[in-house]
């Protein structure tokens, strides 16, 4: 009796994990095809690619397409770029984000915390097409919005197309615009998921609404901010390529202070057809990513274990 | 005691003007657009163009209404993309999110491990391309613009954390003992429980959808394929190129798209986001909030 139970039981439980595993399949298959049989390809890097000779055909060249990259500069202009973007993205949007949310849980008014916070989300939704036509619409030179009102001042309208000089703050600017927004909202519900207590006993001890936030609100946030920071790490890994390729384009003239690793990834494919140099680029952004993500969480879990990743 | 007073008020003003002021610069820039699309084009052209147009017209709207064939089709292409993409895509993690979240599966955390590790670690554009076009042979194909976004591990994750939040164990439990197998469970208990769930990961996955330009301009090359975005990207970089070409000999009667219907190409483009954003703007703010959590 009791082995005929078990017998049961046990073969309930490989029905239960078959169906487990079906209903993953999709996912599976998803993940094998599209990310983890495209790592093979990192062989792509060390070869001169060849579409008759697909993977294993193409010739092998060894480290000549990052020798390429390191001896041409490009791979220091595009890490250069990479990293002092992401450190500024990181830096002003949380820096943004933080102040805001503080803001909106603090003042009163439903309807104006709730109309903030939409009109903030908002450009999130809107696409980075979109955001070409608008960033064309106000910086072109015969007719952009901004050049048309310097000529109304009666200065003389500037060539922003052709000057990189003025880019990298337009590019923070437009990410800012993009993603405050998304941060604001989950800062504000970490801030509304402070004990009130904590703020209703301060104040009986004589602290104002400045002392409150920088001695209750802001040092509570760093958890949020932890997992924020490291979330965005990733992005140096995938980064910012929308943004900068519907800004830029293929503007030659702007490159030096505009390229980063993605756009030039993207560019050795598309238009050089520089199969393998392209490859070896991103291989080396994949890897770049990755080692410092493992630093950074590393150093998490030694200093605070209970922030870190993984 | 008056200090502190005082105090709240500066900071209650100094608030919202700041917010103010953030808000208003979040939307401008679309109020512009919207501006731009409605002003004289040859005035445009002129002088350039003024936050408040200097005369208002609908002679771009019109100009898109007359030959609305192509944008039509790509409106098409766009919205059964992101149909399809979306339903198939909610179906496929919801079921992952639901094995994801029980106990009882002793692999989980493994295979919760190995999607999050795509996020971090990867073969890079190149793989991924060859992937595509030569393994899958999905140049051109409409499958080639709707298959590589179905899923996300952040979506996923998000979904894992839904089901655990909304479907208690001791519901799962009761249900197995009357005898249901897991995908009835699923099925019949776990999809009814997290409608909410349901609506902020559609959402989601339909904005990732309507908004992407980068699968076509990857993958595709019959114009009739063209979603929505690529659409208005090609028309924008085909007018500029154009211009480059002829900038001598632009005359206003030649039929290329001028500068206010790019903008009044947008407006309609975007339009469907618009009329949305104040209806679904609840669900995609408690996914953001939800997804912070880390798994």
């Amino acid at each position: 009796m009791t082995g005929f139970l078990a017998w049961l039981s046990r073969k309930r439980f490989q029905q239960r994990y078959l169906t487990y595993y079906l209903m993953l399949l999709p996912t599976i298959t998803f993940f094998i095809i599209f990310n983890y049989i495209p790592m093979s390809g990192i062989y792509y890097a060390f070869t001169r690619f060849s579409y008759t000779g697909g993977l294993f055909g193409s010739p092998f060249v060894g480290l000549d397409n990052f020798k390429y990259l390191f001896k041409s500069g490009i791979l220091l202009r595009i890490t250069r770029n990479t990293v002092l973007y992401n450190i500024a993205f990181i830096f002003f949007s949380h820096l943004l984000q933080i102040i805001f949310a503080i803001m909106i849980s603090r003042i009163t008014g439903r309807l104006f915390k709730r109309l903030t916070q939409s009109m903030l989300l908002f450009p999130y939704f809107v696409s980075f097409v979109i955001l070409r036509v608008l960033v064309y619409n106000l910086f072109n030179y015969e007719i952009g919005l901004v050049n048309a009102t310097l000529a109304e001042l009666g200065a003389s309208p500037y060539d922003f197309y052709n000057k990189a000089s003025f880019w990298p703050f337009i590019i923070v600017f437009f990410y800012l615009w993009k993603n405050v927004g998304y941060g604001t909202v989950i800062y504000l519900a970490a801030i509304t998921g402070i004990d009130t207590e904590l703020y209703e006993s301060a104040s009986i001890d004589g602290a104002g609404a400045v002392k409150q936030i920088f001695y209750i609100t802001v040092p509570l946030l760093k958890p949020t901010f932890v997992t924020l920071f490291l979330f965005s790490l990733g992005s140096i890994l995938k980064g910012q390529f929308e943004l900068f390729y519907q800004l830029i384009g293929s503007n030659g003239n702007l490159f030096t202070l505009t390229d980063i690793i993605d756009t030039y990834v993207f560019r050795s494919l598309t238009f050089d057809f520089d199969i393998g140099r392209s490859a070896a680029a991103g291989v080396y952004q994949s890897i770049f990513g990755f080692l410092l993500i493992m630093s950074v969480n590393g150093i998490i879990k030694r200093k605070a274990p209970e922030y870190a990743l993984f | 005691m008056i200090k502190k007073e005082k105090e709240a008020v500066i900071f209650q003003r100094l608030a919202v003007i700041t917010l103010g002021l953030a808000a208003t610069v979040s939307i401008l820039p679309f109020l512009i657009i919207i501006t731009g699309s409605l002003s004289n084009n040859e005035l445009v052209s002129r002088y350039g163009y003024s936050i408040w147009p200097r005369e208002f017209t609908l002679q771009a709207y019109r100009v898109i209404l007359k030959m609305p064939d192509s944008l039509l089709r790509a409106y098409r292409v766009t919205i059964v993309n992101t149909l399809a993409g979306s339903t198939a895509g909610l179906i496929f993690m919801s079921m992952a999110g639901f094995v994801l979240s029980r106990k009882d599966f002793k692999h989980r955390n493994i295979i919760s491990f190995l999607i999050y590790f795509t996020t971090i670690f990867g073969g890079g554009l190149v793989p991924w391309y060859i992937m595509i076009t030569n393994t899958l042979n999905l140049k051109d194909s409409l499958l080639a613009i709707c298959l590589p976004m179905i899923m996300s591990p952040f979506m996923i994750f998000l979904m894992r954390t839904f089901i655990a939040n909304n479907v208690p164990d001791s519901l799962v439990d009761s249900c197995r003992i009357d005898g249901a197998g897991e995908f009835t469970i699923y099925l019949r208990l776990v999809l009814p429980l997290i409608p909410s769930g349901l609506a902020t990961i559609g959402l989601f996955l339909g904005l990732m959808y309507w908004n992407d330009w980068y699968l076509s301009s990857m993958f595709i090359t019959t114009p009739a394929k063209f979603e929505l975005q690529f659409y208005l990207y090609n028309m924008l970089s085909g007018f500029e190129a154009f211009k480059q070409m002829n900038s001598a000999s632009v005359s206003e009667s030649v039929s290329i798209p001028s500068e206010t219907v790019k903008l009044a190409m947008a407006v309609i483009v975007t339009g469907p986001i618009v009329l949305l954003y104040p209806f679904v703007q609840k669900f995609f703010i408690s996914g953001i909030t939800i997804g912070a959590v880390k798994g």
